[in-house]
């Protein structure tokens, strides 16, 4: 019997019509776990570097992770996994919600795509019957509004629906896959599924998840919950209030917004307001969020609440679900002020299925190329003079690749070379042709420099975490941070924090040292890994301060549930480093370089050239990477994936003459 | 009849607190399974939510008893302008759906309070919505004294209403005959 997986997984060829179950081999479960482990594997596998994105034989995956539907608290997500077409790397963003554990319940781990469809069609999974449908019905509908429709005709209200909207229609390179209060937004997933023309999968099941050690898995469960309600109470002291509590983080229940108004910036990633945030500011912002939430809601199996029923009058589409801090990012990008505006704009785009990330920064950019006489009334037919106003109309011009909407909808970077005539000069926020959160801060950060600059998820929030992101000024703060700090990877990190200082020799830049820097980077980037593999939402995981999983429960949560025995050791260096180095390796082949790895380019205003290329060097080494950042043979070999060191080889990656790097 | 003394047991129900997680059949499904918590399907539920965020609707349901013949009508509420869906809160498992039925052998499926031995301090439901949408209290009333089905009952009551009550005792008959049981 297979514990926790199902064992099989569906493929699907949309060009031939083809359906298949196919079990799968247990053995990859023990090297690569599961969720993103093992998507990673069949993208190497199966996707070669001269596929593009929009190739039929790219695979769109999704998958469920190694828990995602067994009883273990937000083990929800949907890892999705293909080649983006904004970056033209592996991109694996998640979605949580219920689409995963249903999917797990009709009997499958995976839905693999492969192929390109005729015309527009829906997949449909009810347990053992697989059918493609007809979608043309449902061409250019909203995301939402397609996933009631098809529950609808298909008279199945339990269904759980993910679906695209116009933007990923129309190979939007940053569109979303949307379901329920959740959407996979990062890499343009949408633009894929949209080239594939599959509108949307629709899932049903009925069937049992098993679990290997049952009474041990159960009561591991109940622990991870005490803590969850341990911690509501025990908020993190001396940390902004959105980033004191578990979840992913509760915007829609959180009125507090002083860290993300003043501390981000606005515009183009321009501007930090930071007397922005006042009383008045907070009534008013206050009333408007009371107004618009209609209920705070979670996802599958977790108390969190992250998300939220938002209705708004004013608006087209009465009802929709949001979540995390999309209601600002286009009030900041937009430089809009009132709140009323990101639940309205927000709304519209959710229908539309873009990321709510990247949007408003392309948006932004473009108002931005237009104040510079670079984009002109030629290129903007009719741009309205306020900047709500021109945020609409671009997301109208962008989902319908419309005029210049068809150069903006291949994002800031593509956009950026495109147009030329000094575009590019205002591409500034990008890493690896993606838009990134626009922070902008003092002092060089030599975590989050490693973090940015190495990371291929590409977006900050599901590389960092666990780490309060500034020092505690006061010695006996941090004394009584670390005394129940039972989530911390080691000693040596314990005691780096305890010695962290705002300023002084134990401040950034060059506090920690090295080894430590590396660790420290290591553990995080390494728990969204684990979270990822197993399906398990960051917010209770890899993301928040103290969460109720860590790397020292982790191992036999695992174990408990799957029956495999897998200590720290094996979870972290052995089956983590593999996983990590399969979706290195993957990009290596599609070109990444050292000169890839950058952070954004104003993130902090106080910048060190000569530190920042001794910190890459160092992570280098400490991952078995050359320098180039390109996992070594040995590396390779010693994970047991020594056939992806001869791919390399064979293509005559490790014989490169190094570029020199700025 | 005599009367005897009877713990009521009632678990509370906000709607208005329920987040949707369905948290409640996850654990009513593996703590029901056979070893307890080897198997979690939350088909297998006592509970199911109501669930239409795009309504803002959410009411978990309690499956109460087996009905073999559908009601004469059906029963469609509208609260607060909210239209829910035919039935929405029958707790019956009845012909005329699929809820509350075992998804396998249609057998019906009754909340049975987690009964357990030693007792659970709580239903697990309760234990496990930490959102506060179910609490549970208890109580003594004196009631008539009646006989209870079990689990088995019910379902065999199922099995005659479908076959016939003779059908099901020759089965039973030729199966015990081939040593099958
Ligand atoms: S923490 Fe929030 S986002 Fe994560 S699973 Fe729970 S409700 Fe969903
Ligand atoms: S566990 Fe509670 S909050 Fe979650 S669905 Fe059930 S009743 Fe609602
Ligand atoms: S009380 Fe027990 S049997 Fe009844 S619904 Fe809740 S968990 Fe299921």
């Amino acid at each position: 019997m297979r514990y926790a997986e199902t064992g099989y997984n569906l493929e699907i060829d949309l060009s031939t019509g083809n359906i298949e179950k196919v079990e799968t081999d247990p053995k990859l479960t023990e090297l690569h776990l599961g969720g993103l482990g093992t998507n990673a594997k069949i993208m190497w596998d199966r996707v070669p570097p001269e596929i593009e994105p929009f190739s039929p034989d790219n695979l769109l995956i999704f998958s469920s992770g190694l828990l995602g539907g067994t009883p273990a608290p937000a083990a929800n997500r949907t890892i999705v996994t293909t080649i983006s077409p904004q970056t033209r790397l592996v991109a694996f963003s998640m979605m949580g919600g219920f689409f995963a554990p249903e999917l797990k319940f009709a009997g499958y781990d995976k839905v693999i795509i492969r192929g390109k469809s005729p015309g527009l069609v829906y997949l449909w999974i009810k347990d053992d019957e697989v059918e493609i449908r007809d979608a043309s019905h449902l061409q250019g509908k909203g995301s939402l509004e397609t996933s009631e429709l098809i529950k609808q005709e298909l008279n199945e209200p339990k269904a759980q629906v993910a679906s695209i909207g116009l933007a990923g229609e129309n190979r939007v390179y940053f569109s979303s896959i949307e379901h329920s209060r959740s959407s996979a937004s990062r890499g343009g997933l949408g633009a894929v599924m949209g080239d594939k023309k599959l509108k949307a999968i629709a899932v049903r099941g009925t069937k049992d998840i098993n679990i290997a050690r049952p009474e041990e898995f159960i009561k591991l469960c109940n622990e991870v919950l005490q803590y969850i309600q341990w911690r509501a109470d025990n908020p993190i002291k001396h940390v902004p209030p959105i980033l004191a509590g578990l979840g992913s983080p509760q915007e829609m229940a959180i009125h507090d917004e002083e860290w993300h108004t003043t501390a981000f910036s606005w515009g183009n990633a321009r501007y930090r307001r930071k007397d922005f945030w006042t009383e008045e500011v907070e009534k008013e912002w206050t009333k408007v969020q009371e107004g618009a939430v209609e209920r705070l809601i979670s996802c599958y199996n977790c108390p969190m609440k992250c998300g939220a029923v938002i209705s708004y009058p004013s608006q087209e589409l009465s009802k929709y679900m949001m979540k995390c801090y999309s209601k600002l990012t286009y009030v900041m990008g937009a430089m809009a002020d009132d709140l009323e505006f990101g639940f309205r704009i927000a709304g519209l785009a959710q229908a539309y299925g873009v990321d709510g990330f990247s949007a408003p920064q392309v948006m932004a950019f473009a108002v931005e190329l237009y104040e510079n006489g670079i984009l002109t009334d030629e290129d903007m037919p009719d741009f309205p003079a306020d900047n709500e106003g021109r945020f609409f109309y671009l997301l109208e011009k962008i989902v319908r690749r419309e005029g210049i909407g068809d150069v903006l909808a291949n994002g800031v970077y593509w956009a950026a070379r495109q147009i030329g005539k000094g575009a590019e000069e205002y591409d500034h926020n990008t890493i690896k042709k993606h838009e990134q959160i626009p922070i902008k801060l003092g002092m060089l950060n030599p975590i989050f420099f490693l973090l940015l600059a190495t990371g291929e998820k590409i977006n900050i929030t599901q590389i960092e975490g666990q780490l309060p992101q500034a020092p505690f000024p006061n010695p006996e703060d941090r004394k009584e941070f670390v005394k129940d700090w039972i989530q911390a990877p080691s000693d040596r990190i314990k005691e780096f924090f305890l010695k962290w200082e705002p300023r002084g020799e134990y401040s950034f830049p060059f506090y920690p040292d090295f080894q430590t820097a590396c660790e420290l980077v290591e553990w995080q980037e390494t728990m969204h890994y684990i979270d990822d593999a197993l399906g398990l939402c960051a917010g209770l995981s890899s993301f928040p301060i103290k969460p109720p999983y860590h790397i020292n429960n982790l191992p036999q949560i695992i174990s408990a549930a799957t029956g495999l025995d897998i200590d720290r050791d094996e979870l972290w260096n052995k089956i983590i480093k593999r996983n990590r180095n399969l979706i290195r390796a993957a990009n290596v082949r599609r070109g990444l370089r050292r000169k890839d790895d950058k952070p954004p380019q104003d993130h902090w205003r106080k910048r060190f050239p000569e530190h920042e290329a001794k910190l890459l060097d160092e992570y280098y080494k400490f991952k078995g990477w050359n320098k180039e950042g390109i996992p070594t043979k040995e590396t390779l070999e010693g994970l047991g994936i020594g056939y992806v060191g001869e791919d390399l080889e064979k293509r005559g990656i490790y014989n490169e003459q190094s570029e020199e790097n700025d | 009849m005599s009367k005897v003394k009877k713990t009521i047991k009632v678990i509370k129900i906000n709607a208005d607190l329920c987040n949707g997680c369905r948290a409640c059949e996850v654990i009513c499904s593996a703590f029901h399974a056979s070893p307890k918590y080897s198997v979690n399907n939350p088909a297998r539920a006592r509970i199911r939510v109501v669930f239409d965020p795009v309504k803002n609707i959410y009411v978990p349901v309690y499956a109460g008893g087996y009905m073999a013949a559908e009601c004469m009508g059906r029963d469609k509420y509208l609260i607060d302008g909210k239209e829910y869906e035919e039935c929405a809160f029958c707790r019956s498992a009845c012909p005329s759906r699929d809820a509350f039925k075992e998804p396998d052998s249609g057998l019906p499926l009754k909340c049975d309070m987690c009964e357990d031995d030693p007792p659970q301090e709580e239903p697990l439901c309760v234990q496990w919505c930490l959102a506060d949408a179910l609490t549970y209290e208890e109580r003594e009333e004196e009631v008539d004294e009646e006989l209870e089905l079990d689990d088995m009952e019910t379902g065999l009551r199922a099995l005659a209403d479908k076959y016939g009550f003779q059908n099901i005792v020759d089965a039973v008959a030729r199966m015990s005959q081939k040593d099958e049981i």
